[in-house]
């Protein structure tokens, strides 16, 4: 996980920074890329018609050929259409959605998009199947080739040998005690042996207690916990194929302590439109191998969220709630809050729910155990703000002292005294600014 | 100064034996290990065999039990979420707490749909975000579980439209009968709107407003003296002496809230600003208020009005006529500065007498005071009943000219002080309709009732001051099938519109637009400054008054004083186990009420202070003996309290309690009882108003009765520097008084900055701004009056555990603050007592005697400045209660939150007897509603104790990180800072010299001190030293001649001579 922090930084920083805040000067493809996923990607694909028509080769038709209008259209796509029949016809074409208006998108971002859409176009589409969020610790699954069976087989060859020599030594020494005439015991087999008894029920003991110790810290701990849902909901679909930005369903993470859980509006803002499944991510399985039908499991949405397709419109108190399995469960008296973490931390979501863009229904990827999370805020890195506002969190100006006495390699003692000391280390760590404490998370 | 002698209990004044071996543990009795047999440990039969057998077994349990499947937990989110609400994120919403005719504004706090806390509406001028102990508490009303949960008639439940057509149909056959409508006071415009539709539609109909705490007096008064029916606005701000005859301005009379933040301004000295108001008061028992005042004054009951004469002399130059002795030289003493700072003076009274009210209305004349402390711009509406038209409504039930009686929000079966012939009364009504939302005392002898939604699951509005309107909006659904009092009346009166649109048009309409209406629905309050009326001064009555004035003294050996005790008040909010659990800031008894007696007259039952064996019987048992008191013929038994300060012949007792099973669960005392007794039946009708006080005759019994009174068990073991106080006189001529004490104090350890720096580990920053954040808390001795409204906030943020009756006489409270009373002075001299209040909560000490001695490493220290508490970790050792000099640290004794692991573990104790039914109330699913999800709750033997509000300091962290900024002042404010009206209580990040707590320490510098400074602790809490204004500090501390006893060598030569003489 360590090694791919700074990767996970930064694509944070290209994601996550445009969308909270203003853009700079320079604006390149790659940020254009996270703006189509941050603004555009809930409605729009590249290659083929989502909510909203695709965007590949967008410049090449209708009125868009002049990049004024295409600004104008962005801007306010209500005002636009009035006098645009290109539109309007899309508006018929879409079942009567108009998009939203992006007012607050500079014209320099809108062609930022509008590169990266042309040239993802010209690259053709992904071959090579879903493609999960670049860089989300792809690698962080990558099994680590286990030896410890190796070891373990070796360790049992050894034992043995050790102790045929050990029978063997004792023979020999008994032979040339008779050889000298010295008086002998009868040799004990070695199983009535009591130093060896000792040593086997202490080794029993050991391997026993450390798996006794590890299963009941284990207990209560649910790594890999993937309940069957109600609703077959594909993460791969929507936010791996489609790119789904993952805030747009979970917007609570930027808020406060639960990301929550969509409502069904927020489901039906595209499956207005989208009624069944095209297979875009070939056919869906469950665990069990039971092949899903994508549209029916869309049918279940309609029906919690009383709309009729045929009619497209909704029914009069038809709705009901969708009781999904919660997966995350933290215990009471741990007090957590994404806002923390993905607002202020900027930690990707990928960090702590492993590779959502590639599973199905999701299951639970770290164990939340407090190791867990204690070893993470030992590692990250704190994002300060400087006093000219660079880049990071301005809250943390108050820490700047330790920051610039770090880089001078200074340091304040107990008597007030400025005292230089030899470089220890680089950064700031959550660790360094109370983040082990007891009472930041148990209150 | 520094004789000054501080004492929280007699015993501790002695210095008595059993006094000193109840202070030497601070637990007094060993951990609950009994066997089955209940011979405990050492008799036990159980060997060391079967210890060991009970651990294998309850270790397989344990496993066993653990690896059973995981729960399946389910997460359903809306079908359709409103767009500004995201779950786990609080909404607010201003609404008004309404209680009686009080109104307060406020905020509510609401998680996930459910209101869990209220504080004071900012934008409101009137209480300018205060807040009181009752409007705190009153969250929990709503999750209460006696509320019925729909309409009744003839005392079985019924459908809503079943009541309606019964009511309509009886009232269409009143025949000559009147239709009345009694309530209590009503400030909101549009309910009277609807009730004046109302009436109109039934002819023969009339409204009567019924107070049970009564301010007629003083209504009839200025009807009298200005020919108006008003109550004006006082200005405690403006005033530069203040007398009080007898009023408790500061807790509970009138409108204590916006008289705080008054009064306080004028009492936050700091060296640049030595001016401060002089506060004199006269009454007959130690009252809240009395307690907080420079010069206090006792006197009869009965003389209350003589003493209003003596003063209108006085001021006048005739000198104090009518009185002698110590009373007299007091009287003169406040004219005197009353005269001298004309036009700054203030003069309220608390008597419920016109006569006296008459008289201090020509006091207030006479000084100038209207038109400057007072003004009759913006009258207080609160308070309009008229006792006279509830006792000629009583008469005309009893002769049944009443058909049909409608009754909401009073409760006359219980809070008239002739009950019974209302009661008598109510029977020969043909229909009597109760809109209470419970079974009390009214309401079960009421035909039908329709009970009314709590004020936070209502529309409304209220106009607690002329032209000042607060609204009411909905924090929540309506909990069960209630309907607001006004629909009812709208729905009988033929009109079919909802009352929320009847609202919202009233007010649309009044406003002018909905874009208005909204904002000042978001806002809470409507502000119009009213045109300040000239009044003329009538002088005509006083001459009378004066005359009624001094035949009004009673003779007999004692007199009964009726009070309201600033948790419970009236009774309204009578099931309400955060008030009842609030200790009374006098006597720091919780759960009853009680006969409050002086400590001469408890020489006639068998206690004499002076004699230590049975001072020690009185003090340190929790049993009390039970007098009868009787006063016109009625009755009751009660357990005394000796309270020095209380005027000899006098016995106070306080009202809202005794209650009715119907009222709810908390109210029952274990042995099927009441908790405290009825004091309502003691007041009586002069003709026109009702009083409060009255001859009374006092007989002793040979019963005991257990009394939950704290404090008495917390001791400081005799070390000073707990409480520094000065007089005003001394701190003119050297603000720098308290500081120089501290310097010599600390001269040994390098000073006062030198103090600090040698026995810490922390690197000191240089410069004023530090990196980082330190909290600290600044609290001003000066500004806290021990009202308990940070109490009961520290309680419901926190989720605090209610103990009950029977735990907190075991010295179990798990309050984590608590407000200390100390009292200096000699206790046979009723004028010599002052008094402080301390509030004492963990000091969040930087040099932690708690810390160091947790051997599992529970409590710690965190680089803010927090002494850390996780409840995880801690197995309950309780050594760090025991080295806390401060004994701030609470232990849960019980499993009172129901947390633990097993279900029902407390229901066999509260049928042992072991603890009281109401932790069952606060464990029901209907009232655990009310918990902080943000804070956890805590499970049996786990210490806890203040956190400094962390899950605040956290959020307050959290919401400046979203915004990319640095902290700001108001991202976080403690629970208890945000509860005072009076900011006696400041919090903030004490190394940005920018916030507030590095203000007011760098301001009140002058008067900085932290409690047991000596000890080397090292607080982030600070004290700003009490100032009072007068000549001279009481400092006659000793009771009798102390034999043994570590302090008696400390005690003062002329104290010990003064004990001589009284």
């Amino acid at each position: 996980m360590i090694d791919h922090r700074a990767t996970v930084k930064r694509i944070l920083f290209s994601a996550l920074f445009f969308l909270l805040l203003s853009v700079g000067n320079k604006l390149s493809a790659q940020d254009g890329k996270a703006i189509f996923q941050n603004n555009c990607a809930s409605c729009h694909s590249v290659f083929k018609d989502l909510t909203g028509p695709a965007l590949g080769g967008v410049t090449s038709r209708g009125p868009w050929t002049d990049h004024k209008k295409l600004y104008e259209w962005v801007h306010n796509p209500s005002k636009f259409m009035a006098s645009d029949p290109y539109t309007a016809g899309l508006k018929q074409k879409f079942g009567g959605v108009v998009m939203t208006s992006f007012d607050a998108l500079s014209e320099k971002e809108i062609d930022a998009v509008i590169d990266y859409v042309e040239k993802t176009f010209k690259a053709g589409p992904p071959t090579s199947g879903p493609q999960g969020t670049p860089g989300a610790g792809g690698a962080q699954v990558i099994d680590e080739k286990d030896n410890s069976i190796l070891y373990g087989v070796l360790t049992l060859i050894l034992a043995v040998v050790a102790l045929i020599m050990l029978q063997v030594n004792s023979n020999l020494k008994k032979l040339s005690d008779d050889k000298d005439g010295l008086p002998s015991y009868e040799p004990i087999p070695f199983y009535r042996n009591k130093s060896y008894i000792t040593i086997l029920v202490l080794v029993l003991f050991v391997i026993g207690g450390f798996y006794i110790v590890k299963g009941a810290i284990g207990l209560g701990r649910s790594q890999n916990y993937q309940p069957e849902q109600p609703i077959f909901y594909s993460h791969k679909v929507h936010a791996g194929v489609n790119q789904i930005n993952c805030l747009y369903c979970h917007g609570g993470a930027m808020e406060g302590k639960h990301a929550n859980i969509p409502s069904v509006n927020i489901c039906m803002n595209c499956h207005m439109t989208i009624s069944e499944y095209s297979g875009t991510a070939g056919k869906l399985f469950r665990e069990d191998g039971t092949e899903v039908n994508g549209t029916d499991e869309i049918k279940k949405i309609y029906a919690a969220a009383g709309w009729d397709p045929a009619k497209k419109a909704y029914k009069e108190n038809a709705g009901h709630e969708i009781a999904w399995t919660k997966i995350h469960n933290l215990p009471d008296h741990v007090f957590f809050s994404h806002a923390q973490h993905v607002n202020a931390g900027k930690v990707q979501c990928q960090t702590c729910h492993g590779e959502i863009t590639k599973m199905d229904e999701v299951k639970q990827f770290a164990d939340l155990s407090m190791g867990w999370c204690i070893n993470c805020h030992r590692t990250t890195k704190v994002n300060f703000g400087g006093k000219s506002g660079e880049e990071g969190n301005k809250f943390y100006s108050i820490y700047e002292k330790f920051h610039d006495d770090l880089k001078t390699h200074k340091k304040v003692n107990e008597f007030g005294d400025t005292i230089t000391v030899a470089a220890v280390r680089d950064s700031i760590t959550v660790a360094d600014i109370g983040g082990l404490e007891c009472q930041k998370c148990h209150y | 100064m520094a004789n000054k002698k501080y004492w929280q209990s007699f015993g501790e004044l002695n210095n008595s034996e059993a006094y000193e071996k109840s202070i030497s543990n601070e637990f007094k009795e060993d951990l609950p290990f009994e066997s089955a047999d209940k011979k405990g440990l050492d008799v036990s039969p159980a060997s060391r065999r079967d210890f060991l057998k009970y651990l294998g077994f309850s270790t397989a349990a344990a496993i066993v039990a653990a690896s059973c499947e995981t729960k399946v937990r389910k997460a359903i989110p809306y079908v359709n979420k409103p767009q500004d609400m995201v779950p786990g994120v609080a909404d607010y919403y201003a609404t008004t707490y309404v209680s009686g005719g009080e109104a307060i504004p406020v905020v509510a706090k609401v998680r996930d749909g459910r209101p869990i806390k209220l504080e004071g509406n900012t934008l409101s001028t009137f209480t300018k975000g205060g807040s009181s102990a009752r409007m705190q508490a009153s969250v929990l009303d709503l999750y209460d579980t006696a509320r019925l949960k729909g309409p009744y008639a003839n005392n079985s439940a019924t459908a809503i439209d079943v009541v309606d057509r019964d009511i309509k149909g009886a009232l269409a056959g009143l025949g000559g009968g009147q239709l009345v409508l009694l309530t209590s006071t009503i400030t909101s415009p549009s309910a009277k709107q609807v009730i004046a539709e109302f009436l109109a539609k039934y002819p023969n109909s009339k409204h009567v407003q019924y107070d049970a705490i009564s301010y007629t007096g003083i209504l009839l008064a200025n009807e009298a003296t200005f020919g108006k029916r008003a109550i004006p606005t006082y200005n405690f701000g403006n005033a530069q002496t203040i007398v009080s005859l007898g009023a408790d301005f500061l807790c509970t009379w009138l409108s204590p809230v916006e008289f705080q933040h008054g009064y306080s301004k004028n009492r936050k000295v700091h060296e640049k600003n030595v001016e401060m108001s002089k506060h004199f008061q006269f009454e007959s028992m130690m009252s809240t208020t009395g307690a907080s005042a420079d010069e206090r004054f006792v006197h009869r009951p009965s003389e209350a009005g003589i003493v209003a004469a003596a003063l209108l002399s006085a001021v006048n130059g005739q000198g104090a006529t009518g009185v002698t002795g110590k009373l007299k030289e007091g009287i003169e003493k406040a004219a005197k500065e009353l005269v001298a700072n004309k036009g700054k003076g203030l003069v309220v009274s608390g008597s419920n007498n016109t006569q006296v009210q008459i008289i201090v209305n020509a006091i207030n004349e006479a000084i100038g005071a209207y038109g400057s402390t007072i003004s009759w711009g913006n009258p207080i509406l609160m308070h309009q009943g008229i006792d006279s038209e509830m006792v000629s409504l009583v008469q005309d039930m009893e002769a049944g000219r009443v058909g049909a009686l409608l009754i909401y929000g009073a409760n006359p079966s219980y809070e008239y002080f002739d009950a019974e012939r209302f009661n008598k009364g109510l029977k020969s009504v043909k229909l009597s309709v109760s809109f209470n939302d419970r079974k009390d005392e009214t309401t079960e002898l009421c035909k039908y009732v329709v009970p009314a939604p709590h004020f936070l699951e209502s529309w409304g509005d209220a106009e607690p001051k002329a032209g000042i309107i607060s609204l009411i909006q909905p924090t929540i659904n309506p909990l069960f099938n209630t309907r607001p009092f006004e629909e009812s009346l709208l729905k009988w009166s033929g009109n079919a519109t909802a009352w929320d649109v009847y609202l919202k048009n009233y007010w649309i309409a009044k406003l002018g637009s909905v874009g208005t209406f909204d904002k000042a629905l978001q806002d809470g309050v409507i502000e119009t400054q009213a045109m300040v009326e000239a009044a003329t001064f009538n002088a005509a009555p006083v001459a009378q008054a004066i005359a009624a004035a001094n035949a009004m003294k009673k003779g007999g050996e004692f007199e009964v004083v009726v009070y309201q005790k600033v948790g419970v008040g009236s009774g309204k909010q009578a099931n309400n186990p955060w008030l009842l659990e609030l200790p009374d800031p006098i006597t720091r008894v919780s759960w009853d009420n009680y006969a409050v007696i002086s400590p001469v007259v408890a020489k006639k039952f068998g206690i004499d202070l002076n004699d230590r064996g049975s001072a020690d019987k009185y003090e340190v048992n929790t049993e009390k003996p039970v007098i009868k008191v009787k006063v016109r013929g009625k009755e009751v038994e009660l357990p005394i309290i000796v309270i020095p300060g209380t005027q000899e012949n006098t016995i106070a007792i306080a009202v809202g309690y005794g209650r009715s099973k119907g009222v709810g669960r908390s109210v029952g005392a274990a042995d099927g009882g009441t908790l405290g007794k009825n004091a309502y039946p003691f007041l009586s009708f002069n003709g026109s108003t009702i009083e409060w006080n009255g001859q009374a005759e006092m007989e002793k019994t040979d019963k005991l009765y257990k009394i939950a009174q704290g404090q008495t068990h917390n001791s400081y073991e005799g070390r000073e520097g707990v409480i520094r106080e000065v007089t005003f006189e001394e701190y003119k001529k050297e603000p720098n008084v308290i500081l120089h004490e501290r310097a010599k104090e600390l001269e040994h350890y390098g000073g006062i900055e030198g103090f600090a720096k040698e026995g810490t580990i922390y690197p000191d920053y240089p410069g004023e701004n530090k990196p980082g954040i330190k909290w600290g808390m600044s609290i001003d001795l000066n500004s806290c009056f021990g009202c308990g409204a940070c109490v009961v906030a520290c309680h419901i943020e926190n989720n605090v555990p209610i103990v009950g009756k029977h735990e907190v006489a075991r010295y179990h409270d798990m309050h984590w603050l608590r407000i200390d009373r100390y009292f200096s002075g000699n206790p046979n001299d009723a004028e010599s007592i002052q008094t402080v209040f301390q509030p004492m909560l963990c000091q969040h000490c930087d040099n932690a005697p708690c810390e160091n001695v947790c051997p599992v490493a529970a409590t710690h220290h965190s680089q803010e400045g927090i002494n850390m508490m996780a409840y995880n970790r801690c197995i309950g050792t309780r050594y760090c209660a025991n080295n806390c000099p401060y004994k701030v640290r609470r232990f849960n004794w019980a499993d009172y939150t129901g947390a633990d692991s097993f279900p029902n573990n407390q229901q066999p104790l509260v049928d042992e007897g072991n603890l009281d039914d109401v932790i069952l109330m606060m464990n029901d699913d209907l009232t655990r509603m009310v918990l902080n999800p943000d804070v956890t709750v805590r499970s049996r033997g786990v210490m806890e104790k203040c956190s400094f509000c962390v899950q605040r300091t956290q959020a307050g962290k959290l919401e400046a990180k979203k915004q990319n900024r640095p902290l700001s002042n108001d991202d976080v404010k403690t629970a208890c800072q945000q509860a005072c009206s009076a900011d006696a209580i400041v919090f903030g990040n004490a190394n940005d010299s920018q916030s507030l707590v590095s203000q007011v320490r760098k301001q009140y510098n002058s008067r900085l001190y932290h409690s047991l400074e000596e000890t080397h602790t090292m607080p982030n809490v600070n004290y700003l030293a009490k100032v009072r204004n007068t000549a001279e500090i009481s400092n006659e501390g000793v009771l009798g001649t102390i034999v043994g006893g570590s302090h008696a060598e400390e005690a003062p030569a002329e104290a010990a001579a003064a004990e001589h003489k009284g």
